[in-house]
């Protein structure tokens, strides 16, 4: 499983494994949203943590056709179900690797883009906070949506189109806890939200991933 | 005689070619009943006037959006579980016109609201909730289409059935939670006290129950559709031009 | 214990290819399979290393034992010859990775890229991840694909040893490897009548 997972992180770290690219978009999404909305700080103060948590969502999105769809071509997904590891442990292990250079960059980099869009210095650690409680979340339903599609000429749109829906809950408890950290509000029942469903998610969607991915390979 | 008969493709079709007439003339006789005693024969109404007549197109549809979802994942369980083959088509059959359903409900919502709220579109719960079940309708049609193989299909859809009901709910829990909104209570529920007026009440319930027909016979003609689609591919290949 | 495949059907896209088909393959044996292309022999061999369910029929003695190696290697380009056979190593809990460097004559290779390899030497590597498995029962399929003579000399070398260890093969493939004392089983008199997928099969 730890193999799994250094070969999974190596291979992203290493030339052509798309590790940045995320990060990347992130920064452009957030740079372009002052461009489409206007310059006032006020207004960018007041959207900034929904932008942060949008400009992550789609950074997320953007990685997630590469999970399975790289040892799908080589051939080693076949050998890796043929492997004494059971399927929902390669895939929490896949979800891991793609939070980890995925999500977690992002999360690091949240609040270097939080001064372009003037967040309020309250709003720093609840951003960060609530990306870090909600961004596995997001990698561990994307490797569900990844799972369905794997295989599929042109999966990627479909992928979006699985995926995006249920991202919906996260992004509004996520969007929440970092808003009304912004604001200074009350944000425990959002917070705890967000943290059932990272939880749960974490907990139960690797099973249905799993029977999925046993589906596709047959 | 067990249920499970009726999952024999050939059983379904024999069935369903008797009854389907009689089905789609009830729905037509309740809807045209319905919506002419509604829009014709009630009065306005002391606030709303006569938009809210709509009401006898939005309740229904909104109504049978929430239940045809509720009936594809009853449908996915079964193909899970028993792998009847006419379950999953069901399912397949149903999406369309779920999705059509709701998109009536957004649409005739909108209508409703410019005059009420004075804007068509508020992001309010139930709205929002509307919105969000649509996506989930396209991506489970989505899904159907772009894979070849019917069972690893019908696999496939019916776990995003399943998943895709767990977060409806909670995207739907969310939803209240994040904005509480403008539209009003359910109109109508069982508990009579807080219904609305008999006036408007009896047709409701005619054109309510012209929705579920419709929706009966849609989803039997295309369930019939489907099993006949099928059925000329499985005779081709046992001639050996499949 | 010996992997028993007893009346087996097989199906490919949910249309059936092969029926009616028994072997058994004891230790220190070998089984070649023949027939020619989409005759099924790839679905077989995905049959028996679990990757899909049998349609009919039964199979013993695979659970946990079968090493596959298929068309595709399984390959990461941008990891070098060890790491990508350390990994395997690893999954399946072995450690050394010498003896199967040394038996496909990869060792001055190997800190090369794997994308940087030939065809041949990428095929040798995707042979060499059988050994490091640690698992009894090889199913090949086209494993001579793109190797020279000298390659396959190499590999019916590591398959012979194998077997004289106990290990077993079953392998599909067009050319003769040398393995005189192999069985062979064409799957040929085993082909399913053309008719409808299974999936269709319930409407008729």
């Amino acid at each position: 499983m730890t193999a799994l997972l250094w070969r999974d992180l190596r291979l992203a770290l290493r030339a052509g494994g798309g590790f940045g690219l995320g990060l990347a978009f992130f920064l452009i999404v957030t740079v372009l949203v002052p461009f489409g909305v206007g310059p006032e700080t006020a207004l960018l103060t007041r959207i900034g943590p929904g932008v942060l948590w949008i400009g992550a969502l789609l950074a997320c999105l953007l990685s997630l056709d590469r999970i399975f769809a790289l040892d799908w071509e080589d051939g080693s997904l076949d050998l890796l179900a043929t492997a004494p590891l059971p399927m929902e442990g390669i895939v929490s292990i896949k979800a891991l690797a793609h939070w980890l250079t995925t999500g977690l960059p992002l999360v690091l980099a949240a609040p270097v883009l939080g001064v372009l869009l003037n967040l309020p210095p309250a709003g720093y650690l609840w951003v960060v906070v609530s990306l870090a409680l909600g961004t596995p979340a997001l990698s561990v339903i994307g490797t569900f949506g990844a799972a369905l599609t794997v295989g599929l000429k042109r999966g990627g749109l479909l992928l979006s189109l699985l995926v995006l829906p249920l991202y919906v809950p996260t992004l509004i408890f996520g969007a929440e806890v970092a808003r009304r950290g912004a604001e200074g509000l009350a944000l425990q029942s959002p917070l705890l939200m967000l943290a059932g469903i990272s939880f749960g998610v974490i907990a139960l969607l690797p099973f249905a991933s799993a029977a999925v991915l046993r589906i596709n390979l047959r | 005689m067990s249920i499970w008969e009726y999952a024999n493709p050939v059983k379904f079709i024999r069935v369903t070619d008797r009854i389907l007439p009689w089905i789609a003339g009830g729905a037509a006789l309740c809807l045209a009943v319905g919506l002419v005693w509604g829009f014709f024969f009630t009065p306005d109404d002391y606030r709303q006037g006569a938009t809210v007549k709509i009401f006898y197109l939005h309740v229904p549809a909104a109504m049978m959006a929430i239940n045809a979802w509720v009936m594809m994942l009853v449908a996915s369980l079964i193909w899970i579980v028993r792998r009847h083959h006419v379950s999953a088509l069901a399912a397949r059959a149903a999406a369309p016109v779920g999705a059509m359903f709701t998109l009536i409900a957004l649409i005739t919502g909108a209508f409703w609201g410019q005059p009420m709220w004075g804007t068509w579109w508020e992001w309010d719960p139930r709205l929002t909730s509307f919105l969000i079940l649509f996506l989930f309708y396209l991506g489970y049609m989505a899904l159907w289409q772009a894979i070849e193989n019917d069972d690893t299909a019908a696999d496939l859809t019916s776990i995003l059935c399943l998943v895709g009901s767990v977060f409806a709910l909670l995207s739907r829990y969310a939803v209240l939670f994040w904005n509480q909104g403008l539209h009003q209570g359910a109109s109508l529920s069982l508990d009579a006290e807080e219904n609305v007026a008999d006036v408007y009440w009896y047709p409701a319930l005619v054109c309510i129950a012209g929705f579920v027909l419709l929706f009966v016979a849609l989803v039997f003609l295309r369930t019939q559709t489907e099993i006949r689609a099928r059925r000329t591919r499985a005779l081709l290949a046992r001639e050996g031009r499949g | 214990m010996d992997v028993i495949a007893q009346d087996l059907a097989v199906a490919r896209g949910g249309v059936p290819v092969l029926e009616g088909l028994s072997f058994v393959l004891g230790p220190g044996q070998a089984l070649v399979l023949r027939g020619p292309n989409g005759s099924g022999k790839t679905t077989l061999l995905r049959t028996v290393a679990g990757l899909q369910p049998p349609l009919a029929g039964s199979l013993s003695g695979t659970e946990d034992r079968i090493a596959y190696a298929a068309h595709a290697d399984g390959l990461k380009s941008m990891l070098s010859v060890a790491e990508n056979l350390r990994f395997w190593a690893q999954v399946f809990g072995a450690s050394d990775i010498k003896p199967a460097l040394a038996a496909f004559d990869l060792d001055p290779l190997q800190d090369r890229l794997a994308g940087s390899l030939s065809a041949g030497q990428k095929r040798r590597l995707g042979l060499a991840r059988l050994m490091v498995t640690a698992r009894p029962v090889w199913v090949l399929d086209e494993p001579t694909v793109s190797l020279d003579a000298a390659s396959v000399a190499l590999f019916a070398g590591v398959v012979r040893r194998h077997l004289a260890s106990g290990g077993c093969a079953l392998i599909a493939t067009h050319i003769d490897l040398g393995l005189t004392e192999a069985r062979i089983l064409d799957v040929t008199p085993y082909r399913a009548a053309p008719r409808a997928a299974l999936q269709d099969e319930a409407f008729l």
